[in-house]
């Protein structure tokens, strides 16, 4: 199977993260950084009263928990399980040279995922490790199964050398489609199990979320995107959407 | 990369084996008497834990055995493995 997506691109991952921060900030939002959860309190009715943090308390009736990697630990804090497993993802770039990759290449037949940044980097993307870790970093022979594909398809990158990797810890539920909505506790929300993928649904996941937040209930997009849905059976069929092996 | 310690084979590197997720899931005795709610736990509820967790792993490029093991999701530094069948080891007792 192959494939050209001659309208693809990519999105600066980092320039997108400052845009809404910074258009949050501007309408008022407070964002608080390096500042963690510790615990999720409710009322004798069950439903939430606020959040504990390392800085304080945060009186509220409704909270959203998006926490990627760490929902179930989040979600812990408030006594909620979750139908989720937690894997190390991990990413490398080499180091920066002229322009010589003017696209995203993708191929699950060998495993490989590289670009090239816009400071000429060559961005790497690997697999997810078998088994659950919120190790931050995964095994060399995830990344080196990646680079091995790469270097046969592109024998011109063998000599580059790589500057840094790391793994990122992502959230898998078991028909590997997301969870955006509410949760069996009053006031508590929650957008999570978006796997390997995510960062290109961030602003309709925001939005649909920021809806069901609001209204306590779901956007008709993510209506079907519950988490009620592994207790009715209706799972979402589309394992393989995002074209990525998880 | 892991050295996994298989019970019957010794210590063996990651790739030898496949990670089989969260033990001691037993199946319910009788699953027709469960509301939807506890098979949905059952089958796809975890406890994902941050810290030691019991897993399954089976040797499937040597002895072809299932064994349990304790295992620190943070470190990722195996504490023990232990054969099926037998009960969780106690964490503070189990390092190696």
């Amino acid at each position: 199977m192959r494939g050209l997506q001659r309208r693809g691109g990519v999105a600066r991952h980092d320039a997108v993260a400052w845009g809404y921060a910074r258009a949050a900030d501007a309408l008022g939002v407070d964002i608080i950084q390096n500042c963690e959860v510790t615990g999720i309190e409710r009322r004798a009715s069950g439903a939430v009263s606020g959040v504990e943090t390392t800085r304080g308390r945060i009186g509220t009736s409704r909270v959203g928990v998006v926490a990627a990697g760490h929902t179930s630990v989040i979600m812990g804090r408030a006594g909620v399980r979750m139908p989720l497993e937690s894997f190390p993802l991990q990413a490398l770039v080499s180091e920066p040279v002229k322009p010589v990759f003017p696209c995203v290449l993708m191929s699950n037949a060998v495993h490989a995922y590289i670009s090239q940044s816009d400071k000429g980097e060559l961005v790497i993307g690997a697999g997810t490790d078998q088994y659950t870790s919120y190790s931050q970093q995964g095994g060399l022979h995830i990344s080196a199964h990646t680079l091995e594909a790469i270097c046969e398809l592109f024998p011109q990158f063998s000599r580059m050398r790589m500057l840094r990797s790391w793994g990122g810890i992502v959230d898998v539920t078991p028909d590997r489609s997301p969870i955006i909505g509410k949760t069996p506790i009053p006031g508590l929300f929650v957008n999570c199990g978006w796997g390997t993928g995510g960062f290109k649904a961030t602003p309709g996941s925001g939005h649909v979320f920021a809806w069901t937040m609001a209204k306590g209930e779901p956007h008709p997009i993510n209506a079907p995107f519950t988490l009620d849905r592994f207790r009715t059976g209706r799972l979402i069929d589309e394992a393989a959407a995002a074209a990525v092996a998880h | 990369m892991l050295l996994i310690a298989c019970p019957y084979c010794g210590p063996r590197p990651e790739i030898e084996f496949r990670c089989g997720g969260e033990a001691h899931l037993s199946r319910p005795a009788e699953p027709a008497a469960l509301d939807d709610q506890a098979w949905a736990e059952y089958l796809f509820y975890r406890n994902n834990v941050r810290g030691v967790q019991a897993e399954r792993w089976v040797h499937s490029h040597g002895c072809a055995r299932w064994f349990n093991a304790l295992r620190d999701t943070v470190s990722d530094s195996f504490l023990t493995t232990y054969l099926m069948g037998q009960p969780r080891p106690d964490p503070s007792s189990a390092r190696n």
